[in-house]
Formats: C-alpha cells, structure tokens, sequence
C-alpha cells in the first residue's frame, strides 16, 4: 500500500479523490501528482475547491473516497501522532496569515520552534532572525501581527511556515488581494524559497499570470476533476476550449456567462402573461 | 401542522446534536489536561486573563449586594427585635446563594463572554487551522489551559465576593445602622456551619464554573467563522450559562437542603 520515499518518486500523489460537502460535490473522481522539489499550481474557478483540496492534503478533512499519499504516507490512515509527525515536515501559508494575535512578529516565527524543539533562546533568536531575514522582516520582529499589511503578514506566515524547514510548502491564494511591489515580492520569494530550500510548493491560485511565470507544472481543475494538466508553456499552446478561456480570462465561452437557467426569451414573455 | 411538527424535530434534533459535540468537546478536553501540568505557565497567563481581570467587577458587585444586604436584613430583623442577627443573615445568604450564582453571572458576562469571543475570532482568521497545520494541536495549546483557568478562577472569585459582601454588609449595618461590631461577626461565626453552608457555597461555585467555562469554550469553538457567527456565539454564552447557572442553583440547592 504505502511507497516508499523515493528521491524521484511524486511528493503527493492523488488517486480518484471523491468529497462532498452535505450535498455539493466538490472532488469527483480526483487524481494528480505532485512532483518533488517542483513549484506545482493548483489553478481553477472560485469554489472549485482549491483549498480544499490544501486542508485534504494536509490531513485537516477526510476524503470520502479515495486515497491521498504525501511522501508515501496515506493521510487519512496516519494515527494523530504520525499525522502531527508529517506536519511538522510541511509548511502552509494560509491566505489571511493566520498569525497568532496575541503574539509578536517575533513569537509568531518562534511559535513553531518553541513547540517542537527544546533549543537554548540563544540559538532560537538566530533562527528567527534568519527566516524573518529571509522575509525582509528582520526589522519588523517586535511588532504586533494587526498593524502589519496583508503582504507582511502573508511573509511572516511564510518565514513561520519555513522555520522547521520543512520538505513540502502549500500556499493558499498567495497572490490575492496584493499591489503590484508586494505581488512582485511574494512571487520572487516563493521562487527563492523552492530554490533555496530544494522544496516542493503547491500553490493554489487564480491569479493567471503569476502561476504560470512561477510553476513548473500547473493542474487545472474544474467541476470536481482535473481539466488539464501540464509546464505552463505547453499548456498554453495546446489549451482546451475550457483552459483557453480560464486562461485567457474570457467572460464568455464554454462557462457561460449567465447563471443557468429558462431562457432570457421566456422569462420576459412569462413575466407579461402574469400581468 | 405538519410542518410545525417536522420543524420541532428538526430542531430538537438540532439541540441534541449541538449538545452531542459539546459532549465529544468536553471529553477531548478533559482528555488534553495533562498539558496543564507540563505547561503550567499557559495556564497562568490564562487564569489572569480569566481570573484576575474579573476581580474589580466581583469586588466591586460584592461590595454592593453585601450592603444591601445588611440594609435590608437590618430592617425586617430589627422589627423582631433581632438586629444583632444580621451578621448570620448577610453570611449565610452570600456564602449559600448570592456568592456563588451571582459570581458565576457575573463570570459568565465578563469572562464567558471573553473567553467565547477571543475563540471565536481565532476560528475565524484560521489560527486553529494553522495551530493544526504547524502540528500545534489546540485542545492542549489553546482549549485545555483556559479550561481550567475557568474551572479554577471561578471558586476563587465566589470566595471573594462572599468576603467582600460580609464586609459590605458590616460597613452598612454596624457603621452605619449601629449593630454592634461583636455580635455581628460572632453570630455570623454562630449560625455558619462548614459542611453545610461554606461547603455546599464551594460546590456550587466548583459546579458552575465547570459549567460556565464548558459552555464559553464550546460555543468559541462551535462559533460560524464569521463576524455574525461569533457575536451570536457570545451572546449565546451569557445566555445559556446564566440559564445554567440558574437551573443547576435550583437543583443543588435541593440536593443539599431538600431532605433536611
């Protein structure tokens, strides 16, 4: 059942995920791999289930069906206490931050080390300032998590998702709701820190012209699987109708514009009968 | 009629499943208290945020339900010709009733409310999911600690209101109505048995801050993870603990007195 961890072998591997919330389908017979050491960008519409797919990566919800391996480890199957083990080997970057309010810049980089490691306070604070360095954030440490803007937080949760180095980085909407510099500097960080760092990142994202200039892979999906797949530049070339139009950013196409539904003819024509 | 039937199902149905997780909750919790031995210090720094920062409002409450306790006692006792008595009535109505429910309103309303709302906003900008992802688990980090801040803080701040009332009733009734200074406190001292009264106080204070920080947890951790879903959840907290509080009142108080 399980594979063995082998340096080429994919990082994540996902076969025929199905999950539902109560009634909605939002993984319909999912598979993909997730290359080692690779930048990897989940793409899709809004609701579409993209972080979703994150939280069943990292063991926060089940898979109604299906089967999900990180490093040869079936999530779902893992005892809480293995399970913890192979989190503290992954990193998230949550798309608020999720910094700990009542922490500073600082403790909200040292929370992690502080948890799992006995390090003398000497040797944590370099640590610190290391990944808060890494950030541009090194000045910032003593501040509190609420006067800082959402491109600082979002660097302070990445110095924080890297502090225990882990092997394998998930972004949540990286790209969201940023300006240009700090979009700039969130792109060339999550560049650097994959090279760097020889890690895997999964991105998941909409934002069409940052996930193709950063990833080496990218996997579209749509309606609970996945639509296309591929380095970016080939699938631009050889995109489907679907994917030409996500990617391209066309307001009509194969996703309709309008919201299903009776026709725009009968409805105005229903609407004089009834009066 | 139908559908009034149906909707009394579904939300009894609704009632029992709230009350179901709020069980596995508990459990799960209880389940995480070694934390506060290994961890003593997440603890301290939640009994103060719970505890000690409820004190000005106990004190302060104390001191009044105390004096008026000592004006009214004085005035329906000195028509018996038993005004000396008034030291036994002031301590026994704080130490068996006031003391412990009307800390525990006022510690569901100030520290409940708290408690619900700061777990709520931590569900809501994702710092337990992200607590998970770092393999931080919140029962022990988060859940557990302030658990038992509450569980500890509340018999404590009943003790000290009972104190504070017994004080405010002598300032009203021997400073002020001329009781004398002797007979209060050695009536008091006369009419209070242990076992009976400060005891049965101590259980009830220990029942409802169980009960009160149970409810405040729960409802930070069942909260909608929006700005609505939280004040509904803190609203929710007073609501229900002040019911509780007042319902269990009734119930220990027939346990222990009922029979005699």
């Amino acid at each position: 059942m399980a594979e063995s961890p082998v340096a080429d072998s994919p990082h994540i591997v996902i076969e025929n995920l199905c999950f539902r919330r109560g009634r909605k389908v939002i993984f319909d017979d999912l598979s993909m791999r997730i290359p080692r050491g690779q930048v990897t960008t989940v793409m899709g519409p809004s609701g579409s289930g993209k972080t979703t797919l994150l939280r069943l990566i990292g063991g926060q919800l089940r898979p109604d069906r299906g089967r999900i391996w990180v490093d040869g480890q079936e999530v779902a199957r893992l005892s809480t206490r293995r399970l913890y083990a192979l989190r503290k080997r992954m990193g998230m970057l949550f798309q608020s931050g999720a910094l700990l309010t009542d922490l500073s810049v600082f403790e909200n980089v040292a929370f992690p080390l502080r948890e799992h490691t006995d390090l003398p306070e000497d040797v944590l604070q370099t640590l610190v300032l290391l990944k808060l360095e890494a950030v541009g954030l090194r000045a910032a440490r003593d501040l509190d998590p609420a006067s800082l803007s959402g491109g600082m937080a979002r660097r302070v949760a990445l110095a924080r998702a890297i502090a225990l180095d882990p092997d394998l980085i998930m972004y949540d909407e990286p790209f969201t709701g940023l300006d240009p510099i700090t979009m700039g500097q969130i792109v060339s960080l999550i560049r650097r820190t994959n090279q760097s760092l020889g890690l895997t990142s999964v991105l998941v994202s909409h934002d069409v012209a940052e996930a193709m200039a950063i990833s080496d892979q990218v996997v579209l999906i749509a309606g609970g699987q996945v639509v296309d797949a591929g380095a970016p530049d080939e699938l631009e070339a050889r995109a489907s109708d679907w994917s030409a139009q996500f990617l391209q950013g066309r307001p009509d196409g194969p996703v309709p514009f309008h919201y299903p539904g009776s026709s725009y003819r009968d409805d105005l024509l229903g609407q004089r009968r009834d009066d | 009629m139908i559908d009034a039937i149906a909707s009394l199902g579904r939300s009894s149905l609704n009632a029992l499943e709230v009350f179901g997780r709020a069980f596995v909750f508990l459990l799960r919790v209880l389940a995480s208290l070694d934390v506060v031995l290994r961890r003593f210090g997440l603890t301290v720094v939640q009994i103060h945020s719970v505890g000690v920062r409820s004190l000005l409002i106990i004190v302060v409450s104390g001191l009044f339900v105390g004096m008026v306790l000592g004006y009214q006692g004085y005035i329906t006792l000195v028509n018996f010709g038993a005004a000396e008595a008034l030291g036994g009535v002031v301590a026994l109505s704080l130490v068996r009733e006031l003391g412990p429910v009307v800390t525990a309103l006022l510690f569901a309303g100030r520290a409940g409310s708290a408690l619900t709302a700061e777990l709520g906003l931590m569900k809501t900008t994702e710092q337990l999911s992200a607590m998970e992802m770092m393999a931080v688990n919140p029962y022990r980090r988060i859940f557990a600690p302030r658990f038992v801040a509450g569980f500890v803080s509340m018999p404590l701040l009943a003790a000290i209101f009972s104190a504070v009332g017994v004080m405010g009733g002598y300032l009203v009734g021997v400073g002020l109505l001329g009781v004398d200074s002797g007979a209060y406190f050695s009536q008091m001292q006369a009419v209070t048995d242990w076992n009976e009264d400060v005891l049965s106080g101590v259980i009830k204070s220990i029942v409802f801050g169980f009960v009160v920080t149970w409810i405040a947890v729960f409802q930070g951790f069942n909260a909608q993870p929006t700005s609505e879903g939280i004040s509904r959840a803190t609203t929710q907290t007073v609501v229900i603990s002040s019911l509780a509080v007042l319902g269990l009142d009734f119930i220990l108080t027939g346990l222990m007195f009922g029979t005699g």
